[in-house]
């Protein structure tokens, strides 16, 4: 069963790598005029797929959080604006401030910020998570909540350091050596490799000691700790994990956008990273990458679309339709989508291979 | 468990000297600003006005939490809802004169907003009672999105306002004592607030649905054991938080300036009060409520405005790490390991 299981996660890794690879190629070699965004009806460009595979890495984290170790955030946008803001104050130190000049112009300063920022995350993660995990229940959704709230109105203050509500600007490209990681035809393999390491990453966590503690505390915490497991240990794990991962992703994202400001880490951002969580399966590691694409295709449908159609104007009814999903995948399919889904089309398969009506 | 007493004295001592440090901080910050005793007494004034918006919040909140389990992010959309659809039938052209259009609307609204919160309990909620705790908070915030996304879509993204309740016009009365004035819409405030703890009181106490309620509160499949539906009570539970909600909007429309996403920011401070009062407990999450309201006005009086609402956060973090059974309670639930 377990050679199975790690036979087809083998497939799988290897199928989104060449998918990635493919499409990628297409947007940097452009055959014939081609571009990506031809394939999808516009629907999907480059930038789209930088975004999808940026909050895949944030998503993926979430799932281990929520979906093994049953733990809720509803802060984790604010684990990815450390991120993003460690690297964006980090890497314009010698412009901004005149402190760290010769230091902070070599081409490995800003991906030695990026592992500061994962790191401070981390930690972050910890302090938080200790003493809450001492206590029984969900208490982790409301810390993380006022947690993320925190941090966003705090990116709004202080000038000096965050560039208050403007924010950042200037934040460098990556380079390897010389070597630039931009326009964002290259930048694409950079993040959707760094995607695919920590899917490849989370499924070995998943199916390890680890993985094995979280499934046990979900199912019973008694009969988890009966069995010698850490309870608090484990959950605090989850946690620094999902942290680290989305202060990574938050790091990619400065780094694409070439600035940082509080906007995109509000409380509506954490219960978004929720919705498409939630979309992919809370349990499912392979869920993240399609939950991430669902909402945002959906979104840019709607808004295009929809407007056409309807003749109205707004973001109202993309919002509705937003949260009726929501509420729907939760209540039929809670699995998510895709695990749900398959779940619910093989059971349609077999009653019709058994000659049910 | 019995305590040593040099552990209570220990804590006592802390206490005071927090107690002390706080008072100095915030007097040393005030001088800075060149406060005034009047203008203190003004700051805790407006802020037990907010505060009993934020208590009635939080009794919604207890209400759900102790009947279902559930933490019903959805609540502050109810104080918006209860607030745009008593603006919006008030402004209907009604042969009536002010008063009774104002009387009929706060009925209207009241009676709309519980009837949603019923839908939104048979629609989202039952359906999916036996999941997991994530999954219910999920689809409360969907039900949020869903609620304020149909608000922006009927009321579009403006303000609106509701006239003072005493003047039925835009200015309101105003009480002066020496420097500290008050609106007769706070009255109001005040007033409603007791008033629905009496009837609550009333309700719950000396009603068979009440101590129906309440026996699901204690122990649900009790309750079920002696042939109190928990169907009907969940449902219940719904109707009368939004229906507090919307009495909270309501009260407030003259002093705020109600608007679709008012709900988010209040719906939270709502949740830190009744986090305060220990999420199960009624009188605690008054004082939770009328706490907040106060400490949240005077910590952003004495600083800046912006950390209003990182005084109300960084508040439900030090109770959830210190004493997450909240101010007054007893630790009943959620305790310490």
């Amino acid at each position: 069963m377990k050679n199975v299981r790690a036979h087809a996660n083998t497939i799988g890794v290897i199928t989104l790598s060449v998918v990635i690879l493919v499409l990628g190629a297409i947007d940097l070699f452009r055959p014939g005029g081609l571009r990506f965004s031809d394939l999808t009806g516009r629907v999907v460009t480059t930038d789209t797929m930088i975004r999808i595979g940026i909050l895949t890495i944030v998503v993926v984290g979430l799932n281990l959080l929520m979906g093994y170790a049953g733990q809720i955030s509803l802060g984790q946008a604010g684990f990815y604006a450390l991120g993003a803001y460690a690297s964006a104050i980090l890497t314009t130190l010698s412009t901004r401030h005149g402190i760290l000049v010769g230091v902070a112009d070599q081409w490995w300063w800003p991906w030695l910020a990026i592992v500061i920022g994962m790191g401070f995350t981390g930690g972050f993660a910890y302090l938080v998570g200790r003493p809450i995990f001492r206590l029984k229940g969900n208490y982790l959704a409301m810390a993380t909540l006022g947690m993320g709230i925190i941090i966003y109105i705090l990116a709004g203050q202080f000038p000096e350091i965050t560039g208050g509500y403007d924010g950042l600007t200037g934040i460098p490209r990556l380079h390897i050596g010389t070597f630039k990681l931009w326009p964002m035809q290259r930048y694409y393999f950079l993040v959707w490799g760094a995607a695919i390491a920590v899917i490849v990453l989370a499924l070995n966590i998943v199916n390890s000691r680890t993985g094995r503690a979280w499934r046990a505390v979900h199912s019973s915490e008694i009969a988890a700790g009966a069995s010698g497991v850490d309870i608090e240990r484990s959950k605090l794990r989850a946690l620094v994990i999902s942290a680290v991962f989305a202060s990574l992703a938050g790091s990619l994202y400065a780094h694409f956008q070439s600035a940082v400001s509080p906007n995109p880490f509000s409380f509506r951002a954490s219960v978004q990273l929720v919705v498409m969580a939630a979309v992919g399966g809370l349990a499912s590691i392979w869920g993240a990458p399609f939950g991430v694409a669902f909402v945002f295709v959906v979104r840019d449908l709607l808004r295009s679309r929809l407007e056409d159609v309807l003749h109205v104007r707004g973001s109202g009814y993309e919002l509705i339709v937003y949260g009726v999903i929501l509420v729907l995948i939760m209540i039929f399919l809670p699995e998510g989508l895709t695990a749900g889904g398959a779940k619910l089309l093989r059971k349609r398969w077999r009653s019709a291979a058994a000659g049910d009506p | 468990m019995p305590r040593i007493p040099r552990s209570k004295l220990a804590r006592i001592a802390a206490i005071i000297v927090l107690t002390v440090a706080i008072t100095a901080l915030v007097i040393g910050l005030g001088s800075r600003k060149n406060l005034q005793p009047k203008h203190y007494v003004q700051l805790i004034l407006d802020g037990f006005r907010g505060g009993s918006i934020y208590a009635l919040m939080a009794l919604g909140y207890v209400t759900v939490y102790t009947v279902t389990g559930i933490i019903n992010f959805a609540q502050g959309e109810f104080v918006m809802l209860g607030a745009l659809i008593s603006i919006s039938v008030y402004n209907m052209p009604l042969p009536l004169p002010p008063a009774a259009r104002l009387v009929v609307a706060v009925g209207s609204s009241i009676l709309l907003t519980t009837l949603i919160g019923i839908i939104v309990e048979r629609v989202a909620i039952y359906p999916a009672r036996l999941s997991p705790t994530v999954t219910l908070i999920i689809i409360t915030i969907g039900v949020t999105i869903t609620l304020r996304a149909s608000a922006l879509l009927i009321w579009g993204a403006d303000p609106y306002v509701l006239p003072a309740f005493s003047t039925l016009v835009l200015e309101d009365h105003i009480f002066r004592f020496g420097g500290v004035t008050l609106q007769a819409q706070s009255l109001w405030i005040w007033g409603t607030l007791a008033v629905v703890l009496v009837l609550l009181y009333v309700f719950l106490e000396h009603t068979i649905t009440g101590k129906a309620l309440r026996a699901c509160a204690v122990n649900r499949r009790a309750a079920q054991l002696v042939g109190i539906n928990p169907s009907r009570m969940s449902m219940l539970s719904f109707g009368l938080a939004a229906a507090l909600g919307a009495i909270g909007g309501i009260v407030m429309g003259p002093v705020t300036r109600p608007i679709y996403d008012m709900g988010l920011m209040l719906g939270l401070r709502g949740f830190v009060a009744a986090i305060l009062g220990g999420l199960v407990s009624a009188p605690g999450a008054v004082v939770g409520g009328l706490l907040l309201g106060v400490v949240e006005n005077i910590a952003a009086g004495v600083t800046n405005p912006t950390y209003k609402s990182v005084v109300a956060f960084v508040i439900m973090i030090g109770i959830l790490l210190l004493r997450p059974q909240g101010i007054i309670g007893r630790g009943e639930t959620g305790g310490e390991q």
